[in-house]
Order: structure tokens, then sequence, then C-alpha cells
């Protein structure tokens, strides 16, 4: 991200058309996620149930990971282990290679984001082309996803008239269905054409050893039934014990996300093709990516992050979201999860403005199907955050001040009387915009940059005391 | 003899005294003697939501002994009294004789509309405004202590007041205590958009159980020119 | 040290174990609607019909074959090895092409057919959906490469909805490389969150139950 934060935040504010897209575009998904919701009276228990079953999953993961192998295997899986980027991409370049692939097509994959593994891959001069409609424009336009679920929220259909002609050559089509068409004749002839399909995967079911994947276009379907080898990457935390656990994960995954009961398609699939079956890949790999998961899965008090089933809820819900979108993120993952776990996957240190950048409404852990308690999680990290500056005697300006903010309320004569010279100082009539002086600064400031004051008269106790005294 | 303590927070003590004064208003027109323990401060939360624990433990020490023996206390702020009677818990972890005295403190502090409707169980408690208002759910009331229909209901006994639903009535102001100076853009953008709310959907005054909230949206409608008022809860019930 | 034992080994110390037998997974809730047979095809209907599918009750295998003809008139279409296609007659319709064992064979023929046929599995009321199981019977491009996708199932196959068939089912596995739920027509709102159907999988489908 160029800029600092503020900067380019403040870019996106005062983007009028950009704001109206992002505010629009996630009432209208949480307005689908209240309509789908509504239709599902047993929802709370539903999300009690994930959360245990999450927490279960995760704090016995070593057990399940295994138990997905081996079943995996089974079924003639091929397991690959990859602890970071770089051995996922080694390991797709390696089996290109060993393939002869030339054509690689890619469904959406918020992991395969994390891991950039399209620039990876670009280093060796194997582009993966991506399906998803949304990923495939912002693809075009070598952007970063702006929304977990939709990736090209930000994008109007001139944006992506103006895109296609420029890269596919076509003639300018504003019609949002006759792009849509476009798209689906260029990629229709990659899906048939590509030697490895790459998809990411929603669940791991470790009964099964099986891949659980979501869509609404049938890309997914394309990608891991057209090609001969289909890979499927996955973070170890999207293991569910059960293919049963799905009566409860896919409910409260379509609905969260997207307002639907189910999506369009859903895929379990279970190893290559058998051999009577018609169809399908030959070879299925499935990446088990670390890439940081243990680390996280090590902090007893933040694990739950690991619960998330990445249905992008809490985004639409975050007015902070809603105001400043996905490309103001300093990773891939935005909203209330990208805030969580972004300073878990990097360090504290290099974000430290992410878990402030939050008013704490709770919004986000109120919607949460798995039951992550966001908020919680933002206030470990702010102090983390200065933990982790008081090591490196940074924040010390702010220290100080808070604490002797914290001095003055133990004295209760003491604020009173800094009360009294607050009152004397600043302006007693009428809210006021602008601040006296010298007291222009910081917090004040900062406050005055966007509303008014009210004016500091007598305080309530002296209200108080006075009353009291005309009593007697 | 019934009695109450009150507890004003800092930010009423400071620049809304006049919801202070309501609040006892109403509260001793239902019947109740109003105690103000003078030594009374701040709760602590603008320490804890900035992340700075140790000094948000000493303030809630001062608290914890400046109300240790007052058997109810209420509150004009939903934030503040869900930092008391849940987050003071996650303070004393450590601190078994404080961890006990806060897990007493949980049943005795309460949010205003809460006191009463739940402990004095009034809804109508004789006040009059003949104005359109528009009500904005404070997100602590609203997601940590539940407060929803609670102020509704008595907003619905006011003679003479029509309540009307802004269509942002749940959406945060943009206060989040320093995130409103550590992000003001943002923050003002927020503000923004309850304002807009506010003037569609017609109403005259905005009425809240916070008064961090309303010193947001009063200062994003003063900042705007617009002749929206904000009153307190507590100020809307004490008017006759 | 090998990736596997790396991060096994990440895990173990991050949990401080978690790599035994552990107590059985939380309970999951699964519960079977008690609705008879018969009372499942309205709501499976209308659920199909709210996604913008064509749904359609056959009194008979002859009735099915009949509409199936009415719409696709000259084709060209594919059709699976179902059984149930065959007893309807469509396998052998002018301008159907089935019996395909040879995928190559059946990715040409699906790429350029304007109608794909196929029987299902199970069928779930409560969502619309059709349960595909990938067999010698089911390909899987059938019902995905062209753009109209028409499947036909007896009654008895229609199950209550997703309990009842992960309850009947519970290691979808066990049978198939391939179980997939489709539930109406493909679609997509990526572009300015509008609707548009048919994006990569069939943008029409028809339901026909015997």
């Amino acid at each position: 991200m160029t800029g600092s934060p503020q900067e380019t935040i403040h870019e996106t504010l005062v983007n009028i058309r950009l704001q109206t897209a992002i505010y629009t575009s996630t009432a209208r998904l949480a307005d689908h996620r209240r309509t789908a919701l509504a239709t599902l009276p047993e929802y709370e228990e539903l999300r009690t149930q994930a959360n245990l079953i999450k927490r279960h999953t995760i704090e016995n993961l070593g057990f399940y990971l295994e138990q997905f192998e081996s079943n995996a295997k089974a079924h003639g899986v091929q397991v690959v282990w990859a602890r970071d980027a770089d051995e996922v991409a080694d390991f797709v370049w390696d089996l290109s290679k060993r393939k002869n692939a030339r054509l690689i097509v890619k469904s959406k994959s918020m992991t395969s984001e994390e891991i950039d593994l399209n620039e990876r891959l670009a280093h060796h001069d194997l582009e993966p082309v991506e399906t998803d409609l949304g990923e495939y424009i912002i693809q075009l336009a070598g952007e970063r996803p702006y929304h977990i679920v939709a990736p090209a929220l930000h994008k109007t259909r001139y944006d992506v008239a103006d895109l296609f002609t420029e890269k596919l050559g076509v003639p300018r089509e504003v019609e949002i269905e006759k792009q849509t068409r476009i798209a689906r004749s260029v990629l229709r002839e990659k899906f048939l054409a590509a030697d490895i399909g790459i998809s990411g995967a929603n669940f791991l079911i470790a009964d099964s050893g099986a891949v659980t994947i979501v869509e609404n276009e049938g890309n997914i379907r394309l990608t891991t039934t057209a090609p001969k080898i289909h890979v499927a990457i996955a973070g170890i935390e999207k293991m569910i014990p059960r293919a049963q656990d799905l009566a409860v994960f896919l409910k409260l995954l379509g609905r969260s996300g997207t307002g639907q009961a189910l999506t369009v398609y859903t895929s379990f699939l279970t190893g290559p093709r058998r051999a009577e079956e018609i169809d399908g890949p030959d070879e299925l790999y499935i990446v088990l990516l670390d890439n940081g998961r243990t680390r996280l899965l090590a902090d007893r008090e933040k694990r739950e992050s690991l619960y998330c089933i990445r249905c992008g809820a809490c985004l639409n819900h975050c007015p902070v979201y809603r105001k400043i979108g996905g490309h103001n993120y300093p990773w891939v993952y935005s909203g209330p999860i990208g805030a969580i776990i972004t300073p878990q996957y990097m360090g504290v240190a290099q974000e430290p403005w992410l878990p402030f950048a939050s008013s704490l409404c709770g919004a986000c852990g109120e919607v949460c199907p798995v039951k992550i308690d966001i908020p919680r999680l933002l206030l470990e990290l702010r102090t983390e955050v200065h933990a982790d500056e008081a090591k490196h005697g940074q924040g010390r300006l702010e220290r100080l001040g808070f604490r002797v903010w914290a001095w003055v309320m133990r004295h209760p004569r003491i604020y009173e009387m800094a009360a009294l010279v607050a009152s004397a100082v600043l302006p007693d009539e009428r809210w006021f915009s602008k601040a006296p002086g010298l007291l222009n600064h910081g917090p004040l400031k900062a406050w005055l940059s966007q509303r008014d004051l009210p004016p500091v008269g007598k305080s309530f106790r002296q209200l108080w005391r006075e009353r009291r005294k005309a009593a007697e | 003899m019934r009695r109450v303590s009150i507890f004003v927070t800092c930010i009423v003590d400071q620049l809304f005294p006049q919801v202070g004064m309501a609040m006892a208003t109403v509260l001793e027109r239902l019947g109740y003697t109003v105690e103000f323990p003078e030594d009374q401060t701040c709760c602590g939360q603008p320490a804890f939501n900035t992340g700075y624990r140790d000094e948000a433990r000493s303030v809630a020490r001062h608290f914890l002994k400046v109300f240790r023996d007052a058997e109810t206390i209420v509150v004009p702020s939903g934030s503040c009294t869900s930092m008391i009677a849940h987050h003071y818990k996650e303070l004393f972890a450590d601190e078994p004789e404080r961890l006990e005295e806060a897990a007493r403190l949980e049943g005795r502090v309460w949010e205003f509309s809460k006191f009463l409707t739940e402990v004095a169980q009034v809804e109508d408690v004789g006040a009059r405004l003949d104005k359109v208002v528009a009500f904005h759910d404070s997100c602590h009331g609203l997601r940590e202590l539940g407060i929803k229909e609670g102020p509704r209901r008595l907003l619905s006994r006011v003679r003479g007041l029509t309540l009307r639903e802004m269509d942002t009535a749940e959406e945060c102001c943009g206060f989040g205590g320093t995130f409103s100076v550590k992000f003001p853009e943002i923050s003002g953008g927020m503000a923004r958009t309850k304002i807009d709310s506010i003037v569609r959907c017609g109403a005259e005054a905005v009425v809240g159980i916070d008064a961090s909230c309303l010193l947001q949206i009063r200062g994003a409608l003063s900042r705007a020119g617009l002749p929206v008022e904000t009153m307190h809860l507590a100020e809307v019930l004490a008017h006759r | 040290m090998t990736a596997r034992d790396d991060i096994l080994k990440r895990a173990r110390e991050a949990l401080g174990g978690g790599f035994e037998q552990p107590a059985a997974p939380p309970k999951a809730r699964i519960v079977v609607p008690e609705i008879p047979r018969e009372a499942r095809i309205e709501p499976f209907f209308r659920a199909i019909t709210n996604l913008a599918g064509k749904a359609y009750l056959a009194k008979s295998f002859a009735d099915a074959r009949e509409y199936v003809v009415a719409l696709i008139g000259d084709g060209p279409a594919v059709a699976s090895n179902s059984p149930l296609l065959a007893e309807c007659g469509i396998a052998d319709l002018p301008g159907v092409r089935a019996g395909f064992k040879d995928p190559e064979a059946l990715r040409q023929a699906c790429a350029s057919a304007a109608f794909g046929i196929t029987s299902a599995e199970y069928a779930l009321a409560d969502t619309g959906t059709l349960v595909m199981l990938a067999s010698v019977e089911e390909a899987r491009m059938i019902s995905l490469l062209p753009p109209v996708h028409i499947a036909i199932i007896p009654r008895v196959r229609i199950l209550t909805g997703l309990d009842e068939l992960l309850w009947m089912v519970p290691q979808p596995g066990l049978s198939t490389s391939s179980m997939v739920f489709i539930t109406g027509p493909s679609r997509t709102a990526d572009i300015e969150q509008i609707l548009v159907r048919g994006v990569h999988g069939p943008g029409e489908i028809h339901v026909l139950v015997i």
C-alpha cells in the first residue's frame, strides 16, 4: 500500500462513486443475509454448534490433519504439505514441469491470494487464468480483491467495459449481461484446454479425506472437472471432523455470505475420478498450507480467529469497512477478520494502526456465524501494540498522556480543578468549531476537523452542589 | 425509602450536565432518593478501549472504592454501564478480591432506561414533549446490554411525541472513544451517514442513551448547520 | 525435516498435544422432518421456481419424454447413461446422443450441445436442490457444459433436505469421487451486484419429476 493509511483512506472517503458502491453493495448483502436468516429458526443453535465444532477441531488439529491425510490417500489423493507461499508455488511449478502443463485455470481462492500464487507463478512464465468473473476482472486490472466474497465490488460496468476492450480487444460493451457472455466464452475455451485446475477449498473433511467447495457460477465445477489434474489449496484451519458437520456449516455459510440457503453449486470431492466414472480429473492433489497458521494456533487467547469460514458477513456490517473499502487494508483479508488476523500473521509492529481503526461497535461479532469475538480480539491486539511500542521506546507521549489522565481520574479534587481550568479556557457559548490558540492541537484539533464541540460551562457536580445549597 | 446512587459519567459531568440533572429529576419524581458520591470521576473505559489496561485498572479501582457501599447505581450511558458490569471482570481477572467486588457490581449497576423498565418497572414517567424524534441505538447498549425496545417503549409513552425509525438506527455513529480522534475522517464519515439518515426520516430531534454518541452526532449536525436537535433520553423523560 | 513433519511438529507444540484420539466432536444438528413423500413435491417445485428454474410433474415416462421433445426440438443434446432416461425413451430421441464412455468424446459432445439431460441421485425439497453423484451412469460434464440442463427424477428420490441426505449418506466419499449439489441455474452478481444467469454453468434448468 503506497501512502500512509490516512492518505489512501482519505482518497477513498472523498470518492463519492466508490463510497456509494461500497455502501450499497454491502447493504444489499446484509439485507439478503437478514432475509435468509428469517427462515432459519435454528440459526442461534447452529452458530453455537459451529463455534464448538470449530473449537474442538482446532484444539485437536494434529489428530484431524493426520486422519484427513490417511483418508484422502485411501481415495487416491496426493497430499502435499506446504509451510509457506514458496513451497506451494514450487510445488505447482514443479508439477507443471513434470506434466508438461502449459495452461492453468484457477477458481476463486482467498488462500491463493494470500500466498500471491499468480505473481509467484508468473516468475516462471506460468500464469493461471482466473475464472471467477469478479476475480477475472481484477486479474485483468492487475488489482487485489476488494471484498472476500465480491472481489470486483468497486468496479462499475464502465470500468469493466474499458477493461475488456483494452485487454481482450473486443468492441466496447457496457451491458452487464453481455459482458458476462464475453467472459463466459473466453473462459470456456480455457477450461477445456487447461492442463491443471487450481481451486481453494471451503472445508476439509477429515472423516472422508474430501474437500468441499461452494460457488454460484460453475467455474469451480469446471476447474475441478475439465483438466486432467486438479490441485486444491487449503489452509489447515479449514478442517471439520465429519461430512455430517456440513449440515451445520453449509447452512451458515450460504446465508451469512450471500443470503442463499445453499449456493448454486456445492462440490464434495473425494479423490480423483474412480475407475468406473466417466469423467473427472485423473489426479487430485490437496495442498495443506500452514503459512503462519500454526503460529496463530499457539495463541490460546486469539486462536479462535482460525474458526473463520470466510463468509464476509463481518465486512458487510462493519461501518469502517463500509467507508474505507477493501483496498485500504494492508493484506488480502479486509474488514474485521482482516483487522484481527493481519497483525497475528505479520506481527503487530507491521501495521500497528490496524487494530485501532475500529469504533468497537460490535456489529462484526454479532453477525459472525462461528461466534468469533472479534471486538475482544481487537482490544487484545491494541494492548499488544502498546506493549510492542513500549519495548521499542515508541508511543511514549500517548502512554504518558493516559498515565496523567488516570492519575487525575483517581484524584477527584484534582479532576475538579482540571475541569475548572478547561472550562475557563474553552469557549462556553454555543457549540464551537475552532480551538483557541495553543489548544488547537492533537486530539482537540482532530475532533474539530470533522465536527463541533459543545460549550464547557458548569459541571454537573457544580450544579448538584448549587441545587443542594438552594434546598437548604 | 428507595435509594439510588448515580454515576453520571465524565462526559455528562463536564459537557452535558443537564443530562445528569434530568436523570436525577426523573428518578426523584418516581420516589427515589438520589445520591451523588462526589468522589466519582470516570469508569476507565477510554483507557481500556485504547489498550491501556493498567491505566484503566487504576481508574476502575477508584470506581470500586467510591461505589463500594452503593446498593444500586444508575448510569446515563450504555457504554459505561457495560464497561463496569462486564469488562471490570476482565480487568480484575488476576485480583481475586477486586474480581469479587466487580462480580458483585454486575447486578447492581443499571443503564438508566433499563433501570426504569426493569427495576422501577415503569414506562410512563409523566413526560410531555411535542416533537418528532428518531432514536439512535448506541452500540454497547444494543449489543452488550440488549437495549433496543426499552427506550422505544418509554418514548412511546411521552405525550405529544412522535417516534420515527431512521434506517441506520443500529449503525455506529462513529464515536468509538479515541477512534474519533485517531481516525477523524472515518469517524466523521460515519457521523455524516448517520445524520443523513436522521434528516431523511424527518425527525426534529435525535434521542439516545449515551452522551458520547450524542456528542458525536450533535457535533456533526452543528458542523453541517442542520437544525435537528439532540437529546438524551433522560432529558426527554424529564420534560413536562 | 519434511514440510509435513515440520507442520505437525509446530501444531503439536502450539497445542501442547492435540494428536491423540479426542473425545467425539460436539453434536452437529441433523433433524429430519417428518414429511410424507407426496407432500415434498410442492415445496420442491416452489423452491426451484423461486430460483428461476422450471419444474414439471410428469404423469408417466411418456409424458416426460413429450416434455423433453417439445423442449429440445432437434437438439443437439447429450444424455447420461441413467437407466431412467433409457426407460423414458429419451436416450434414443433424434438429436440426443447418449451412451458415452470415453471422456474426450463426451466433452466434445457436451461442448457443442445445447441441452444436457441427466437424472439425479437425490433431490432436496426445501432448497430445490439436485444431488448428482458421479458414477458409471452419470458423467459430470453433462449437467455442466451445455447451457440448458434437464434433470428427470423419480419422486421417491426427493428427500426433505440436506439433513436427511447427510443422515442417509454420512460418507459420500464411499460411493463417488464427486457429489455435487445443484441449486438453480448458474449465476453471478459480481458486476455492480446485478444478477446475471448462466455464467459458466447452465443458465436454464428444467427439473422433471415422475
